[in-house]
């Protein structure tokens, strides 16, 4: 850039406003239009952080790896027999971790100020925060992905075959999309952003260690049991991941997870919004 | 159908806006008529940003209400918001992408396609000499850069109305002055601009309209001169280079600018001088009668002697300073 730049304005008339036609409301086409936008600029700006990788492809890899390796002889007597515990497992956990920074992007826009802009554009309210989330998608499928690469490579064959893969990769994603609703949420009500991802962290360990996603529940104390298997949602997460990999079936958990999700997005999605709305 | 003339670009009456128990707009009304140049000028925390917050969707008032060509802001939102341009004191554009992405994704979200928005976004980085950078991602972009790019991106849709808050706050003497050119050309396009700003110079530079805003208040709403006149004029300072000359010097002075010297220094004459064509006359006169200078300056009254006329208050110090 040289010191001598000179501004060409051309001199483009504006059209008075009283001369254009104008709508009092965003239709759901320019909804869904602005929404691909923005979920297109989000994963622009994921291929332009090279370090996001390290959430969707080096986590899996390093949880696949050290779960095999540090518990396989001591779990299932060798590392190819827990490789079938194992793999739903940090599939679960990889995915929950991304749901976790689902907000953080969002957050980012608020604080630097874009927000702002979008919400003086006649834009849909809802697509900055819809499109960012959508862009999660493909974190998700990547992460999956990953898992599942790793866990073949180690010499994991799932009886089900590929499909089921492919199958559950597109479950555990829904699963956590849902969930990612519920960070977005908090990360919108707390004060800063590193907040959200201690709130994260700490409503993640316990809920991930504390189900069967690593370790067969009939080895725990009744009482933990009873817990892991009934009230913990996420082992039945993991169970519906389990019986698809290994009979390629679905079965009441698999519903009962979905409509649970679906509950989410019912009450979250609103609540997001609210907050997001109130935020920016 | 009523004159387009006859609506005015910005309408608003008494609004008022509360954080906590600090009313940060308090009543404040303002009217711009279509095709002109609006600054608001305040200090920080006067209440400007939350003022052009209200005007442009972004904040709901607490009371009062606001016309945008007509068009209710509460009521007809999305209307208002096809109709205005934002561009906010912190850069709102992404770090992470090029300038070209930048404005095609704005481009898009405004509803042109693909190519049109490309289209446009190569047009705008023309216009505003940023062609170079196009391809460059933003966060090697200078301030300037930045701001120009910032500017950009309201420009796409081609609003008639245009809020720029602050848009020169931290610009170097140089880009700021094409920023200045640039606010003229869009007013030459047939656009409508409210500006906020803390510099005076600026305001006088660009306003047709100054509304000076402290405490979330607006205590002057004029034209830069009715504005000025108010304050008290400009200064002569003048520096007589042989003491021994200053009090002939002040006596000549004050014949011709029929005002009073103040004497500052041993050697420095300050004069109230209200028609800067005079000054030539002064200088002839006083090099006639033989008095050497070393110095001279017009200074202007500064915001904050505007404020201290104003309101009676402002800081005390600064104004020795000036």
């Amino acid at each position: 850039m040289t010191n001598t730049t000179k501004f060409k304005m051309t001199n483009t008339t504006i059209i008075p406003a009283a001369e254009r036609k104008l709508k009092n409301r965003i239709g759901v086409g320019t909804a869904i239009r602005n929404t691909c936008t923005l979920a297109f600029r989000a994963l622009l700006k994921m291929s332009k952080n090279p370090e996001i990788f390290v959430d969707f492809v080096v986590l899996p890899v390093m949880f696949t790896l050290l779960f095999t390796f540090l518990f396989g002889g001591a779990i299932s007597g060798n590392i190819t027999n827990y490789l079938p515990i194992v793999i739903p497992g940090v599939l679960l956990m990889s995915s929950f971790t991304n749901c976790t920074t689902a907000g953080s992007k969002l957050r980012e826009d608020v604080d630097k100020g874009t927000t702002n802009r979008f919400k003086s554009m006649p834009i849909a309210r809802i697509a900055p925060l819809a499109g960012s989330l959508i862009a999660d998608l493909i974190r998700y499928v990547m992460g999956g992905t990953t898992v599942f690469v790793t866990g073949y490579i180690l010499g994991y064959r799932p009886e089900a075959g590929i499909l089921a893969v492919t199958f559950s990769i597109f479950f555990m994603m829904i699963i956590a999309w849902g969930l990612s609703w519920v960070f977005a949420f908090i990360s919108m009500c707390t004060k800063t952003i590193s907040t959200a991802s201690a709130i994260g962290v700490v409503v993640m360990f316990p809920l991930v260690f504390l189900s069967n996603a690593f370790i067969p529940a009939e080895t725990m104390p009744s009482g933990l049991q009873y817990f892991v298997l009934h009230y913990n949602p996420l082992s039945r997460v993991v169970m519906v991941v389990r019986q698809l990999l290994t009979y390629g079936t679905i079965g009441a958990n698999f519903w009962l997870t979905l409509y649970g999700t679906l509950a989410i997005l019912v009450m979250f999605i609103p609540l997001t919004l609210i907050a997001y709305k109130r935020k920016a | 159908m009523m004159n387009n003339n006859a609506i005015l670009a910005v309408e608003a009456h008494s609004l008022v806006k509360t954080f906590g128990d600090k009313r940060a707009v308090d009543g404040v009304s303002l009217k711009i008529p279509t095709g002109s140049i609006c600054a608001v000028l305040g200090p920080n925390g006067a209440g400007k940003t939350t003022t052009i917050n209200m005007l442009a969707t972004l904040l709901k008032p607490d009371a009062g209400d606001v016309k945008i060509f007509g068009y209710d802001v509460q009521r007809e939102t999305q209307i208002v918001r096809q109709l205005i341009g934002l561009t906010g004191q912190f850069a709102s554009i992404d770090e992470d992408l090029t300038a070209l992405e930048n404005l095609t994704i704005f481009g898009r979200l405004y509803g042109y396609s693909r190519k049109d928005s490309k289209c446009k976004a190569n047009e705008l980085l023309e216009e505003f000499g940023l062609s170079d950078a196009a391809s460059r991602v933003l966060s090697k972009f200078s301030g300037g850069m930045r701001r120009r790019l910032d500017l950009a991106v309201s420009l796409i849709s081609q609003p008639p109305l245009i809020f720029l808050d602050e848009p020169t706050t931290g610009l170097d003497p140089r880009t700021r002055s094409q920023m200045w050119q640039t606010i003229h050309n869009l007013v030459k396009c047939g656009s409508t601009v409210l500006l906020t700003t803390q510099y005076l110079d600026e305001a006088d530079q660009l306003a047709d309209n100054i509304v000076v805003i402290d405490k979330g208040r607006v205590v002057a709403n004029d034209t830069p001169d009715g504005l000025k006149r108010s304050v008290g004029n400009s200064s002569l300072h003048l520096t007589v280079k042989d003491a021994v000359n200053t009090a002939n010097a002040a006596q000549i002075i004050e014949r011709m600018l029929d005002a009073k010297v103040q004497l500052a220094e041993a050697s420095e004459l300050i004069a109230p001088i209200d028609n800067i064509d005079k000054l030539t006359d002064v200088l002839t006169t006083l090099k006639n009668a033989g008095i050497a200078l070393s110095g001279v300056n017009i200074v202007q009254p500064t915001l904050d002697e505007v404020f201290f006329a104003l309101t009676g208050e402002g800081s005390k110090d600064k104004k020795e300073e000036n």
